[in-house]
């Protein structure tokens, strides 16, 4: 595994840019799931990071993701006017910038507490958290109350959702794979025996859930300017489950698995739109299925090193 | 001279029971002292105090001249104190070789950024880190097994893995939790001789704490005695062997 990081994300990069450039072949419909599919890879590989390899138990993945959602799209909106069309792409990814990093900061603020908590306790508080940010996107008249954010400019494209997909893995499997990185394991493994060999438990879990956060706010900022419309509602506590069962399935801390499960995941729903009304039943049934058969996720063979 | 490890009246109280009463403890440099006692008589809680992991409610320890009061377990470990536990706690999900090479946190330069910059220094300190893991693997006889996950290894295996994990962060003093727990004869006196070498060829000082008196007298040349938390006896092997409280301690009192 280790050195072919800078490989991977190259080939990563080079599928998004020739896929971009085609991207006129493709009709709207399937781009529009495209994009889906790379933002929902995002954020199940940063909340994989947390749940996965640090083993701490998030809730609260879609309250990240609404935070940068709305910082990236209000910044859009208000500056958007007066931002001349050649310098659009840098707004964006300002905007973006902007939301992972408030986002980010806000992971810091659930971290810090978090760290005397852990398993369901940890959940209960994160999830709590996710839910007290929404309500106060909703009660909040600068980010449009409970109708949220409305005619927010379209700038997501393909080639950013999807580059930002890589940067993403990258960043997660790099991390991870370093001796550094290991900590995030050993921590997740056994914290007593890590900080016995020299790793400061703290550090790394309130790190997770930073690195964690701020994807999960790019995510968020992607999202919020591919759909033009977002709204408070959008990112309750069933959103971050969804993301959840992702890491799950993927098995967790296996990012390649992870990477799979969020695009079937998000394919699933688009492919039973035909028989919509058993859609969410048989969608139910099927993760019951995968979980009474395979529980330690549907694209890990066996248990090998903890990565990849 | 000062000793490596001090502890002056070291106390400790969970509500009502003092586990540790009053211990007096000194190992000097590449000394290999051996703690014993019988069941609850306060070892664990002793090495638990050492390492950071419990507080002292009275006394003091000092390490290598500082106090270690207040300082956390990781912290002590980068200064220089590491160790096993009584029951192996290995990185489950983890290979042989990761097992050993996340023990190495002192001795890398980089965080994240280095990591994700992927700079010649990073590059560099990740090579040193993978030989300095094939060199320990090499040495105690676990290179085959690098790519194997350490917590499916013979039983002897994961507590020689669990040494080697502790020599990773380059300890001046190792604390040993019972490594002879659960071993068969054979195993034992493979594991007496993999102690003394260890000391001999890294130059480190050993606190063992053993049940097993056959091992403990077989290699420690100083020997601390606990019972109730008190310490009873302090002397060489042939010395403690001898001692009335301690043969009291481990088979009763003869009836009077």
């Amino acid at each position: 595994m280790r050195g072919k990081e800078p490989l991977f994300l190259l080939l990563a990069v080079i599928v998004a840019v020739a896929l971009s450039l085609g991207s006129g072949a493709f009709n709207r419909y399937y781009l529009g799931i495209a994009i889906d599919v790379g933002i929902n890879v995002i954020l199940a590989v940063s909340l994989n990071l947390i749940n996965g390899h640090t083993g701490q138990f998030s809730l609260g993945h879609a309250g990240f993701m609404a935070v940068g959602g709305f910082i990236a799209a209000k910044l859009t909106l208000v500056c958007g006017a007066a931002c001349p069309e050649n310098l659009r792409p840098l707004l964006f990814v300002g905007a973006l910038l902007l939301g992972g990093s408030v986002a980010a900061v806000v992971g810091l603020g659930v971290g810090i507490p978090s760290l005397r908590l852990r398993g369901d306790y940890l959940a209960i508080v994160t999830l709590g958290f996710g839910e007290i940010i929404r309500v106060i996107f909703q009660t909040s008249d600068f980010f449009g109350a409970a109708t949220g954010l409305t005619g927010i400019p379209k700038l997501t494209t393909f080639g950013w959702a999807w580059a930002l997909a890589a940067v993403t893995i990258y960043v997660v499997t790099t991390v991870v794979n370093s001796t550094y990185g290991r900590g995030f394991i050993a921590v997740h493994d056994d914290e007593i025996a890590a900080s016995a060999m020299g790793i400061n438990p703290v550090r790394y879990k309130v790190t997770a859930f930073v690195i964690g956060a701020f994807f999960a706010g790019i995510a968020g900022g992607l999202y919020a300017h591919h759909k033009a419309v977002i709204s408070p509602s959008g990112f309750d506590f069933i959103k971050s489950i969804e993301i959840v069962v992702m890491v799950i399935l993927g098995g967790m801390g296996r990012t390649v698995g992870v990477i799979f499960a969020a695009i079937i995941l998000t394919l699933l729903p688009e492919l039973l739109r035909g028989v919509a009304e058993y859609r969410m039943i048989i969608y139910s049934l099927l993760i019951i299925g995968i979980m009474l058969t395979r529980p330690q996720g549907l694209f890990t063979l066996g248990r090998k090193g903890a990565t990849s | 001279m000062s000793a490596l490890l001090e502890c002056e009246k070291v106390t400790i109280k969970f509500g009502g029971l003092t586990a540790v009463s009053a211990l007096d403890l000194r190992i000097g440099e590449r000394e290999l002292v051996g703690l014993i006692g019988p069941n609850g008589a306060g070892k664990t809680t002793a090495f638990n105090l050492i390492t950071g992991v419990y507080r002292p409610t009275g006394g003091k320890i000092t390490f290598k001249g500082r106090s270690t009061a207040g300082v956390k377990p990781y912290v002590l470990s980068l200064h220089g104190i590491s160790r096993t536990f009584q029951n192996i706690r290995l990185f489950g999900s983890m290979t042989v070789f990761d097992n050993v090479r996340t023990a190495m946190q002192g001795n890398r330069a980089q965080g994240i950024c280095e990591a994700l910059l992927r700079g010649r220094t990073f590059i560099e300190s990740e090579r040193k880190v993978e030989r300095e893991v094939v060199e320990l693997l090499k040495i105690f006889g676990l290179e085959t097994f690098r790519d194997t996950l350490g917590t499916s290894l013979p039983y002897g295996d994961q507590r020689r893995l669990e040494i080697v994990r502790a020599l990773a962060t380059q300890p001046r003093l190792l604390l040993l939790d019972e490594p002879a727990a659960g071993m068969n004869p054979t195993e034992k006196q493979e594991l007496m001789k993999l102690i003394s070498f260890v000391q001999e060829k890294y130059g480190i000082a050993i606190l063992l704490v053993e049940h097993d008196m056959k091992v403990v007298m077989g290699i420690c040349k100083r020997i601390a005695v606990l019972d109730y938390g008190v310490k009873i006896a302090e002397g060489t092997p042939e010395e403690i062997r001898r001692n009335p409280k301690v043969i009291a301690a481990y088979l009763g009192k003869e009836e009077a």
